[in-house]
């Protein structure tokens, strides 16, 4: 073998060096599989909370992200997709004349209790009010439906709403419609399309902006939720983002898709607790593992002060027992996260199930999680490396 | 090899300070077995510990294989100790590691050697206590005077020019301890090293060259 000579000689180092602390590990395998347990519940804790975390942000910017649009207009008072407010759909034809612009659509967007055709008990759902003709989501399974949507209180249905649907569904799936009430009118729901659940909608409904309108009769058809922007080919959305807000009055704001989205989930991350309570979560999990690891580790040295104080009078420096400490906590992040992520891969697939939110396993996680797990072991290591202190090599004769 | 001039030593403060030392004068020459012998409480442990860079001179001068170890700091005492061996009353050996990993430990201090002949050497020195057949065992295998000796091969695998010995019998039967103490004299001859050994066990006084008794603080003449 040719190996640079500086790494050669870091491989002769390291060879010299018999792996003392992992040796020390394996030699007490009860003890050994405690820790690895801690730390694989601390994973656990970790990627659970983080999981959920990122979940709310993917699941509420579901349908933001389905828009078919380059620009999106909305009212300067909007929040977040439950509350959006409203603005003047003249704004929407004016937009239009501004250079690059090549077409427009409204959205409407309501909150409506129905009587789930199941249970037949109340529940509220999102309602979208858009126009059969035009196609402004992103789903095709949808847009293939969009003509029944024409028909007069006709209804389609996310098949990954959250709740008692599932008789409902299976139904749809079957082709039969199912018919429910809202508002004391009779709706027909006459088809599936898949969206997903949020934290801010259990489900949501699309219809025909006729229908909406004939649903909430106090809305007046001038007031949009959202305004949808189609540019010609080739034209940069930022630039007419700008142009298009340059055009219109205060009244309206105008960003990118891209935006868009991220001013939902900046909403969610700011002006809801969620994304502190996740994060506490994190941190709650991160202090287990702390102490789980620094139970093991100060175990591990106080069962060897004898052994180390006797190396300590051969002549080994404390830093060589220091070195021995972080040996352990490195070889116990490293073999307690792999259970811990194996384990976090199944329950992701039942947390997903059993809660309709998008919840996965992403690779930027996993390496945070990794750092999180290092850091909570070398955190341990510095902490039980004080009881170092007590290997006396005077007190051994 | 090891001078020593009034020599003093306390444990303790302000009103509960004791003397434990007083006044040793003490010199030992290459190549010398002395065994150091006394009442318990008579300080004899204490003065091994001194000499062996374990604690640190409060007063009076200790010369150990050419340095003053007066005064010196922890990080001079950790130096001090690698040019000594060590036999403990308890064998003291790691119980995570195989009887020739334990011996290796010695020579990693040793920055001159690679895990070969690291291998090799401390394969070499079980040999020659007797322990050949016993490489990978772990001491949880071993029977207390078999440990011993893999304690003895530790202690002199780095071929020490001072090996300091704390009652290496005690907890041997007499067979094993009259065995034991056989291989250090031996080992020790070939290999030209002092040995200072505290022991209470009469039945291995006659390896010595020198019998030194402390009682009180003090060294005794016989």
């Amino acid at each position: 073998m040719n190996l640079p000579p500086r790494i050669a000689a870091l491989v002769r180092r390291s060879r010299r060096r018999l792996p003392l602390g992992w040796r020390q590990l394996r030699h007490d395998r009860g003890r050994l599989a405690v820790a690895l347990a801690g730390i694989a519940f601390a994973n656990v804790l970790m990627f659970t909370q983080l999981g959920f975390q990122a979940a709310l942000y993917d699941a509420n910017t579901l349908l933001n992200r389905t828009l078919v649009a380059e620009l999106v207009l909305l009212s300067p008072k909007a929040q977040n997709l439950q509350s959006l407010s409203t603005f003047p759909r003249r704004r929407l034809l004016q937009a239009r004349d501004v250079p690059g612009v090549a077409d427009g659509q409204g959205l409407y967007l309501q909150n409506l209790s129905w009587r789930n055709p199941q249970t037949r008990r109340n529940a509220t759902v999102q309602v979208l009010g858009v126009d059969p003709d035009a196609r402004v989501l992103n789903l095709p399974e949808l847009n293939r439906q969009r003509d029944r949507l024409k028909l007069t209180d006709t209804v389609l249905f996310d098949r990954l709403a959250r709740g008692p649907y599932a008789e409902t569904i299976a139904l749809l799936e079957q082709g039969q419609s199912v018919s429910t009430e809202a508002e004391r009118r009779s709706l027909t729901i006459a088809g599936l399309f898949s969206l997903g659940a949020s934290f801010g909608a259990d489900a949501t409904l699309v219809m025909g902006d006729q229908t909406l309108l004939r649903l909430f009769p106090h809305r007046d058809p001038g007031s949009l939720s959202l305004g949808l922007l189609r540019l010609e080919p080739g034209v940069d959305p930022r630039r007419a983002a700008a142009a298009v807000q340059r055009h219109l009055p205060e009244d309206v704001r105008v960003l990118t898709l891209a935006d868009y989205v991220r001013f939902e989930e900046s909403y969610w991350r700011t002006a809801s607790p969620i994304g502190v309570i996740f994060g506490l979560g994190t941190a709650m999990a991160f202090l287990v593992g702390v102490v789980i690891v620094f139970q093991v580790l100060t175990t591990d040295v106080n069962a060897h002060l004898g052994e180390y104080a006797t190396f300590r009078a051969m002549g080994f420096r404390q830093r060589y027992l220091l070195l021995v400490v972080v040996e352990q906590a490195l070889v116990l992040a490293a073999l307690g996260f792999l259970p811990g992520a194996a384990l976090q891969l199944g329950l992701y697939a039942l947390a997903a199930r059993a809660t309709a939110l998008p919840i996965a396993m992403t690779a930027p996680r996993a390496l945070l999680v990794f750092g999180l797990t290092l850091l909570m072991c070398l955190a341990s290591g510095a902490i039980a490396s004080r009881r170092l202190q007590a290997a006396d090599p005077a007190e051994l004769f | 090899m090891v001078a020593i001039a009034g020599l003093e030593h306390h444990f303790g403060t302000g009103p509960l300070r004791r003397r434990v030392l007083d006044g040793i004068d003490l010199e030992i020459h290459a190549g010398e077995i002395v065994l150091l012998t006394g009442p318990s409480g008579s300080g004899k442990t204490t003065l091994l510990t001194l000499i062996g860079g374990l604690r640190s001179a409060q007063a009076g001068s200790l010369r150990i294989l050419g340095r003053e170890l007066k005064g010196a700091g922890p990080k001079q005492l950790t130096l001090a100790r690698r040019r000594h061996g060590y036999i403990f009353q308890a064998h003291n050996l790691h119980r995570s590691l195989t009887a020739l990993e334990n011996v290796r430990m010695a020579l990693e201090l040793d920055g001159s050697l690679d895990a070969d002949a690291m291998a090799e050497r401390a394969g070499a020195m079980l040999a020659a206590v007797g322990l050949d057949a016993h490489r990978q065992a772990y001491p949880g295998q071993l029977s207390g005077g078999q440990k011993q000796r893999v304690a003895v091969a530790r202690a002199l695998v780095s071929a020490p020019p001072l090996v300091l010995a704390d009652e290496p019998t005690a907890a041997l039967d007499s067979h094993s301890g009259r065995e034991v103490v056989g291989l250090m004299q031996r080992l020790a001859r070939e290999q030209g090293c002092t040995i200072l050994m505290v022991t209470h066990d009469s039945r291995i006084l006659d390896v010595a060259d020198r019998i030194v008794a402390v009682e009180d603080g003090r060294l005794s003449p016989r």
